[in-house]
C-alpha cells in the first residue's frame, strides 16, 4: 500500500472489497514513470557503463526499467555515446519511430555538447539536442552508474508532475 | 508445375542492432534464409581522434587515446607512452613497469569478462552476462581505488604511470582474482558443455588459418585459427620477456573455440597478475624528468603491443615539437570486420550474429 499512500486518491472500504478514486492523469503519470522501457542504443564509451547499470550490481530493473531492441516497443532513448554528423539522421530517424509520449535522455558528455571532441573534430555532433528534444542531461565522461540512475529518478519525477495534454504541446 | 519465381533482397544490420557492438552497420544480401553478400559499412563513430590529437600536447593525447578502444583504456595508453618513450629513449622506473603489466593485464580479463557475458547474450542466454559483469565490478573497484575512473582512467603516463597504488590494493587485487578463479567453473559450466551452446557455436563460422593470416587477422582470433602468435613472446614489451605465461591456441578456428580460448586467457591473465605481484619493487612509479610541456626529439616509431582483441599499433611521428605531428592507430578489429565477408557467406543470419559476437569487434576501434 505504500505506492498508494503517494498517489492523489480517495479509498473507501466496504466488506468485501472497496472503492479507489483519483483522476486520470496521477494513474497515468504513475504507470509511466514507474514502466520507462529504454531502447538500448549504444554508441560508445557510455555504452558500456549503461550496460554495467543493467548488470548484476546496480540493477536496473528495480526502477522499472527494461532495455528493448526496438523502438516501436520504447519509451526512452538513453543516448549513450558520440552521435556523430552520419549517424545524426540515424538518431532523429529513431526518435520519430517511437511512439509518444517519449523521453530522451542524454548520458554524457559528448551527447550534451560533445565533450572532449567539442574544439576540433570536424565528425562530432556538438550535442544531440540539435537533433532531438532532450529531457535530461547527465554529464560525465563516461558518467557512473550511479549518476544515470539519478538522472532517470529525476526523469520519473518529471514524468509524475506532467499534465496530461503536455506532451502532445512539445 | 509453375516455377517459383524468386530473387534477392537487401537487409540492412545495423547501425542500431543490439548484437553490432555499437554502430557497425552490415548490408546483407540474403537469398532466402541464407547471406549471399555482406558488405560491412563503417565509419558512424568516427570521431578524428588522430586528427584531433595533433592539436594536443603529448601529455593531452594520453585521455583521447583512452577513447580509442574504450573496453581496455589501458593497452591504448600504454602503447602512446610506449610509442613516446622509444622516440624520447626514456628510461621508466622498475615499480612503474610492474603496475604497467599488473593494470594491463587486469584490463584484459575484464575485457573478456565483458566478451564472455555480451557473446552470450548475443546468442541468446541472458544469465553469463549477469555472471560475467559481476565480477568485473571487482576489477573495475581495483581501477577505482588506484585512479578514480571506472572506465576511461587516464593512469599510464609518459615515463610511468600518474600514482603508486594505493594501501590495500594488492591484497584486494588478490581476492579478486581468487573470486574470479572459482568462478571460472561456473563459467564453464554454464555454457561448455550446453548443447544449445554447443549447437549453435561448434563448426559455425570456421576461419582458416591462410585466409586470416592473408587479412592481418591478430589476437585471439588468430589463435583460435592454429596459429601461435601472441606479441607479448614474438615481440616482447616492457617486461613480459621475465613471466612465465602460455599462449593457448585452439585448432579448429570456429566460433567455439574463439570463445574457449579468451576463457583460457583469463587464466593465463591471473598467472602473470600473480607473478608481478610478488615481485613487485619498491621504488619512483614515475621519471621525474617528464615535464607537462614536454618534448621529445624528431623521429617516428611504430609501436605495437597485445591488446585484448589483437594487435594494437601506434604509428608515431615526432618534429620535435610540443605536439605530435601524426599518429596513426592500428586497431585489430578494423581487419576483423573487414574479413566478416569472407567467411560468413552462406549462413544464416542468427550465425552471423553469432560469427560477429565471437569475433569481439568493437566499433570505435575500427573508426576512430
Amino acid at each position: 500500500m505504500g505506492i498508494i499512500k503517494k498517489l492523489p486518491i480517495y479509498s473507501e472500504k466496504f466488506p468485501g472489497g472497496g472503492i479507489v478514486t483519483t483522476s486520470l492523469e496521477a494513474a497515468l503519470n504513475q504507470g509511466r514513470a514507474k514502466s520507462l522501457w529504454y531502447l538500448l542504443f549504444g554508441t560508445a564509451c557510455c555504452a558500456i557503463e549503461l550496460m554495467c547499470t543493467g548488470a548484476s550490481r546496480y540493477d536496473f530493473d528495480r526502477l522499472g526499467m527494461i532495455f528493448r531492441a526496438t523502438p516501436r516497443q520504447a519509451d526512452l532513448i538513453l543516448c549513450a555515446g558520440t552521435i556523430t554528423k552520419k549517424m545524426a539522421p540515424r538518431l532523429r530517424r529513431l526518435y520519430d519511430q517511437m511512439a509518444e509520449p517519449r523521453y530522451v535522455i542524454a548520458m554524457g558528455g559528448c551527447t550534451i555538447n560533445g565533450g572532449p571532441f567539442y574544439y576540433d573534430s570536424y565528425s562530432v555532433e556538438k550535442g544531440i539536442d540539435h537533433i532531438i528534444p532532450v529531457d535530461i542531461y547527465i554529464p560525465g565522461c563516461p558518467p557512473r552508474p550511479e549518476s544515470l540512475m539519478e538522472g532517470c529518478i529525476h526523469l520519473q519525477e518529471k514524468i509524475k508532475k506532467q499534465k496530461l495534454l503536455d506532451w502532445q504541446e512539445k | 508445375m509453375r516455377e517459383l519465381r524468386t530473387e534477392e533482397f537487401i537487409v540492412n544490420m545495423g547501425p542500431q542492432h543490439p548484437s553490432t557492438h555499437g554502430v557497425c552497420r552490415l548490408v546483407l544480401t540474403m537469398d532466402g534464409e541464407k547471406i549471399v553478400k555482406i558488405e560491412p559499412v563503417i565509419g558512424y563513430l568516427h570521431r578524428a581522434i588522430e586528427k584531433v590529437m595533433e592539436n594536443r600536447t603529448y601529455s593531452q593525447c594520453i585521455p583521447m587515446m583512452d577513447r580509442v578502444e574504450y573496453v581496455t583504456s589501458m593497452s591504448c595508453e600504454y602503447v602512446f607512452s610506449l610509442a613516446t618513450e622509444r622516440i624520447a629513449e626514456m628510461e621508466v622506473p622498475e615499480r612503474a613497469k610492474y603496475l604497467r603489466v599488473i593494470m594491463l593485464e587486469l584490463n584484459r580479463i575484464a575485457s573478456h569478462l565483458l566478451f564472455y557475458g555480451v557473446t552470450a547474450m548475443d546468442i541468446g542466454a541472458l544469465t553469463p552476462f549477469l555472471y560475467g559483469m559481476r565480477e568485473r565490478e571487482l576489477i573495475i573497484d581495483l581501477f577505482e581505488m588506484t585512479c578514480g575512473q571506472r572506465l576511461t582512467y587516464n593512469y599510464i603516463r609518459i615515463g610511468g604511470v600518474s600514482k603508486d597504488i594505493p594501501k590495500g590494493f594488492e591484497q584486494k587485487c588478490r581476492s579478486a582474482l581468487k573470486v574470479i578463479a572459482e568462478k571460472m567453473s561456473d563459467y564453464e559450466g554454464l555454457l561448455n558443455e550446453n548443447p544449445i551452446w554447443l549447437k549453435r557455436t561448434k563448426g559455425v563460422g570456421i576461419l582458416p588459418k591462410e585466409l586470416a593470416i592473408a587479412y592481418g587477422v591478430s589476437g585471439p582470433n588468430l589463435r583460435a585459427s592454429g596459429v601461435q602468435y601472441d606479441l607479448r613472446r614474438n615481440d616482447p614489451y616492457c617486461i613480459y620477456d621475465k613471466f612465465d605465461f602460455d599462449i593457448p591456441v585452439r585448432y579448429n578456428g570456429d566460433c567455439f573455440d574463439r570463445y574457449i580460448l579468451r576463457l583460457d586467457e583469463i587464466k593465463q591473465s591471473m598467472r602473470i597478475i600473480y607473478q608481478a605481484l610478488d615481485g613487485l619493487p619498491e621504488g619512483d612509479v614515475k621519471n621525474k624528468k617528464v615535464k607537462l610541456t614536454f618534448k621529445p626529439p624528431a623521429g617516428e616509431t611504430y609501436t605495437r603491443i597485445e591488446n585484448s582483441r589483437g594487435e594494437l599499433g601506434v604509428y608515431l611521428i615526432s618534429d620535435g615539437g610540443k605536439k605530435p605531428l601524426r599518429v596513426k592507430t592500428r586497431g585489430a578489429s578494423f581487419n576483423h570486420v573487414q574479413i566478416l565477408p569472407h567467411f560468413s557467406t552462406n549462413m544464416l543470419i542468427a550465425d552471423l550474429v553469432a560469427n560477429f559476437a565471437t569475433l569481439d569487434i568493437i566499433m570505435p576501434e575500427v573508426d576512430r
